[in-house]
């Protein structure tokens, strides 16, 4: 299998010269608006009122303390919260100007246009290939040369390939996990989402695969309107063109990166960064 | 504690230690080999491969329909009804009881149902009741690994825009070796009991041709082996213990190797 692979890439050294196709496309318009959104999860109001256009073809980070209802926010985003009956969302949440909570939206749709990467890295279990193959496969593209192109383009994107190339056909859960993580990010940028959300997606990883992974996020960000949660300030400082507070459902402060850390407006938002709670 | 130890221990050497004593000099190539012949129960030639062709019949014919059955079932109260479900806990609940139902009530109704439908014992009888019998014990353990498996990999494939359909092919392949650990666990309780097959596989010195054929089974055999006053025939049922012991065996060992060989991409 691995030498049928390579026999499509006469020479390697074209493929790493030729900017992926897939990749190339450019997705203008992109746009996340929420209006007056309100989680419930049993009886505790969870997000209360958030209201927020998240720029496009840049980096949100949302931070704030544990439990203030980060990871539930961005849920809202790819409606997972479908799954769990507890959850009551009131609100509208416009992506490319359409109100994903309307009836009749089309909740697999919406879950294309993002591309989620989760806190641990869950590779499927199956190979390597087939892991960055699974999105694909199942919204349609069976010939096997497009799916072989798509593989190699995003493997090689998130600089995957070259480590796993004479091993794509086994299993991936013998990566390591910062490999893992970037083979999730392959996977996910496979579906070829608008969006890409991020759940903490560094907070497993070791330094270096960290550095990685922000390296990556930036590159993304020329084509992708990315929304992370984090843990850590200092991550938030790197990479985020703008920030997002949150303390207990509510969002406290939002603004450009620069602005929200020399300046921030509010009192809480003051305490939150010099360190009195988190 | 290590009293208790050597009892448990002692106990099983005695068991182990008496079958094999008794049985091996009775383990001929005839046994394995030959279908009982004439005079077979007092002590004349023959051996009791009807009894194993009729179990591994009736466990494979089993294990059939239990797995085509439990499957979705505990696909569905996982993965499409909510966490906290009041349907799936009945389901659960039921599934305890049914579990905790001796098997010669399975036997007793097996043997009510195929009356009522007109079925005279045979192999199809035994296997449906064999189903009956294990289908909770397979139910309940593939549920309990189910439920242990991480909310990350449901997510993970839902959040790359997968149909439950979908999702549900890829978790299967992660749960194989649960799955496997299932079977194994009904084959241990379906093809050791003599009294669910008493009524309705029935027994026969033949093997069986077709599904509406009398069956017999190695418990049945044994049985009937060791009520003869024949010491010779006596000694035949220990025998007989012993390749059902080593069915067993051989039964666990290929599907541990197969549960390796398809999940080698298990996380």
């Amino acid at each position: 299998m691995i030498t049928q692979q390579m026999a499509l890439i006469p020479d390697n050294s074209v493929i790493e010269m030729k900017e992926p196709t897939l990749l190339k496309k450019v997705i203008n318009n992109q746009s996340i608006k929420i209006e007056h959104l309100d989680v419930y999860i049993e009886d505790h109001h969870i997000l209360k009122d958030i209201n927020l256009t998240i720029p496009e073809k840049s980096i949100t980070c949302i931070i704030g303390p544990s439990g203030c209802g980060k990871s539930t926010f961005l849920k809202t985003l790819n409606r997972m919260h479908d799954e769990t009956p507890e959850v009551k969302i009131s609100g509208k949440v416009f992506v490319d100007d359409e109100n994903i909570y309307s009836p009749g939206v089309n909740v697999i749709d919406t879950r294309k246009k993002m591309g989620l990467l989760a806190q641990r890295p869950c590779p499927l279990p199956m190979s390597i290939f087939d892991n960055v193959a699974y999105g694909p496969r199942i919204h349609g593209i069976k010939r096997r040369k497009a799916l072989n192109q798509t593989v190699i383009q995003y493997l090689q994107y998130v600089g995957l390939w070259d480590e796993v190339r004479d091993r794509i056909r086994t299993s991936a859960s013998r990566l390591s996990i910062g490999q893992q993580q970037r083979l999730c990010l392959a996977r996910g940028l496979a579906i070829e989402p608008e969006y890409i959300l991020g759940d903490e997606a560094t907070s497993a990883l070791d330094p270096l695969s960290t550095k990685k992974i922000e390296e990556l996020f930036i590159k993304l960000r020329e084509k992708y309107t990315i929304i992370l949660v984090t843990h850590t300030l200092r991550q938030a400082r790197r990479i985020a063109d703008h920030i997002v507070f949150m303390y207990l459902g509510k969002i406290i402060e939002s603004g450009p990166t620069e602005e929200f850390f020399k300046n921030p407006k509010k009192q809480l938002t003051k305490e939150y960064l010099s360190g009195s709670f988190s | 504690m290590i009293l208790t130890a050597m009892i448990i221990l002692g106990v099983l050497v005695y068991i182990i230690g008496t079958v094999f004593y008794r049985g091996l000099p009775a383990l001929t190539l005839d046994m394995v080999t030959k279908v009982p012949g004439g005079g077979f129960y007092l002590g004349k030639e023959g051996g009791v491969l009807n009894a194993i062709i009729g179990s591994l019949y009736i466990i494979f014919g089993a294990l059939a329909i239990s797995t085509v059955i439990s499957v979705p079932l505990v696909m569905y109260i996982n993965f499409y009804l909510p966490a906290k479900s009041l349907f799936a806990s009945i389901i659960r609940f039921s599934l305890d009881i049914l579990f905790g139902v001796p098997s010669i009530v399975y036997g007793a109704f097996g043997f009510a149902l195929m009356i009522y439908l007109g079925i005279r014992a045979s192999l199809l009888g035994g296997i449906i009741t064999v189903a009956m019998l294990i289908m909770p014990l397979m139910m309940r353990s593939l549920d309990e690994v189910t439920r242990l498996l991480s909310r990350d990999l449901p997510d993970a494939l839902l959040s790359l825009g997968a149909t439950k359909y979908e999702m549900i092919k890829v978790i299967l392949k992660q749960l194989i070796p649960g799955l496997i650990t299932a079977i194994l666990l009904a084959i241990g309780r379906g093809i050791g009991d003599a009294a669910t097959v008493l009524f309705t596989a029935g027994y026969t010195d033949n093997i069986p041709d077709s599904l509406s054929s009398p069956a017999a089974t190695l418990p049945l055999s044994i049985f009937f082996q060791l009520g003869s006053p024949v010491e010779e025939v006596q000694n035949r049922a220990y025998a007989s213990a012993i390749i059902l012991t080593v069915m067993i065996l051989i039964l666990s060992f290929s599907a541990r190797y197969f549960s390796s060989k398809f999940s080698k991409h298990k996380i």
